[in-house]
């Protein structure tokens, strides 16, 4: 009976998107505000990947709200999860192989995680994706050395020190230069080279530092006492 | 084969948002509404996407000199998508532990029983 | 290129639906991960590299891994 009223439910869902769809031409862009941000953006704020300009310049304030909103989460899960009783049990260790791999493979996947985020201005990249790769990479020693924990105090000062300097940069915006938040006043530099584009790489940088300890916090809280 | 070019992407996405949706409706598992969920939230990033499409675009990222500004796809989409799938990943981590919790609390992730025992 | 992108997305569809009928939860999320990267293929596909990136490195490893976590500290099979 409730698999029957879900499809009928389901097929209203279908008749409606099918008609939405039919308005919705595929392949022609309409929107004037993407025409505006392509056509402007590598002047107006001097970073060769438009995506990125819109994330930390355009919209950057937006950004700051999603930030937000992922350590909300994560402060959330440190507290539904939290417990009192802690139990042991016996670690099983990993084979020798798995071991060595994966503590050759760790300095190598940082790396590549912080060419990510600091080539997020010229190339597909940047913070957010720079921080899942650092997260990942952490991933792989819970898996691999059972037992071993990050060190929680400099996971903190990182994740913290990286919200703060976003912060700062914004506000220094409200003195110097154009007078708003999170105004880019240092100088645009050539397009296309690694020092350009003002202060988007370095909040590009924090985002990652941020993003990255705020996941590793989340996988940390979730093994603890499985 | 017309067909087949405008309209595969809404195919697929409108797809996985069906799937995401019946498996919510109709599984009583916990941990299995929440797979239902993340299918959804790859089904309405892919949708989102599509919108943006442009025929014969190219990415939009001045990595040569020579490239026009009028033949690149909308960034707008691809920013918004960006964040939401970070987001997304946090979200689901939370939903999860409550998940646990609940399964520490009642034994069991069937929402039918956990209805069933008094509180 | 219509013929790759049509098969990419029936297998997409059709590890949803394997999502959707495993009794193993652990089946389940292996295919959940298998859509995640097929969706990061087709972002790249229609010009996204960007989302593709994210994409390939959260929803395939990182939501994998924190589910397996979460199926670990419950139960496996789902009744």
């Amino acid at each position: 009976m409730k698999k029957f009223f879900s499809l009928i439910l389901l097929i209203i869902i279908v008749v409606g998107m099918i008609y939405t769809i039919h308005q919705i031409p595929f392949g022609k862009n309409q929107s004037k505000i993407g025409k505006y941000f392509v056509a402007n953006g590598k002047d107006e704020t001097g970073a060769a990947n438009i995506v990125t300009s819109v994330v930390v310049g355009y919209r950057s304030f937006d950004t700051l709200g999603e930030v937000t909103v992922l350590f909300l989460a994560a402060i959330g899960l440190g507290a539904i999860l939290t417990t009192t009783k802690k139990q042991n049990h016996d670690i099983e260790k990993a084979s020798l192989i798995l071991n060595t791999g994966c503590r050759f493979l760790f300095p190598l996947v940082l790396l590549f995680s912080a060419y990510i985020f600091i080539h997020g201005h010229l190339s597909p990249g940047g913070g957010f994706q720079g921080g899942a790769v650092v997260a990942s990479g952490f991933l792989l020693i819970y898996l691999a050395c059972p037992g071993k924990r990050i060190n929680k105090v400099g996971n903190t000062i990182s994740e913290s020190v990286g919200g703060l300097i976003f912060i700062i940069l914004g506000a220094i915006g409200l003195f110097v230069g154009d007078r708003y938040f999170l105004a880019n006043f240092l100088p645009k530099g050539e397009l296309n080279t690694l020092f350009s584009a003002g202060i988007i790489p370095i909040i590009y940088i924090a985002l990652g530092f941020k993003v990255g300890s705020e996941l590793n916090s989340v996988i940390d809280k979730m093994m603890e006492e499985s | 084969m017309d067909f087949l070019y405008n309209y595969i992407y809404y195919i697929g996405a409108f797809g996985l948002i069906l799937i995401g949706l019946y498996i919510l409706l109709v599984k009583h598992n916990l941990i299995k509404m929440i797979i239902g969920l993340s299918i959804l939230e790859t089904g309405v990033n892919l949708f989102i996407i599509t919108l943006g499409y442009l025929d014969n675009g190219t990415a939009p990222i001045f990595s040569k000199e020579n490239l026009e500004s009028n033949m690149m796809v909308d960034p707008v989409p691809q920013a918004l998508v960006l964040t939401a799938i970070v987001i997304g990943l946090a979200v689901l981590a939370l939903a999860l532990s409550l998940a646990i919790r609940l399964y520490d609390s009642f034994k069991t992730l069937n929402l039918k029983k956990i209805k069933e025992q008094k509180w | 290129m219509i013929i790759v992108i049509t098969l990419l997305v029936l297998m997409m569809l059709a590890s949803a639906i394997t999502a959707c009928i495993m009794k193993d939860l652990i089946s389940a999320v292996i295919a959940a991960c298998v859509v995640s990267l097929i969706a990061a293929v087709l972002f790249f596909l229609l010009h996204a590299p960007d989302v593709a990136m994210a994409e390939a490195s959260i929803g395939a490893a990182l939501v994998t891994a924190v589910f397996i976590i979460a199926i670990k500290r419950t139960k496996r099979h789902e009744e």
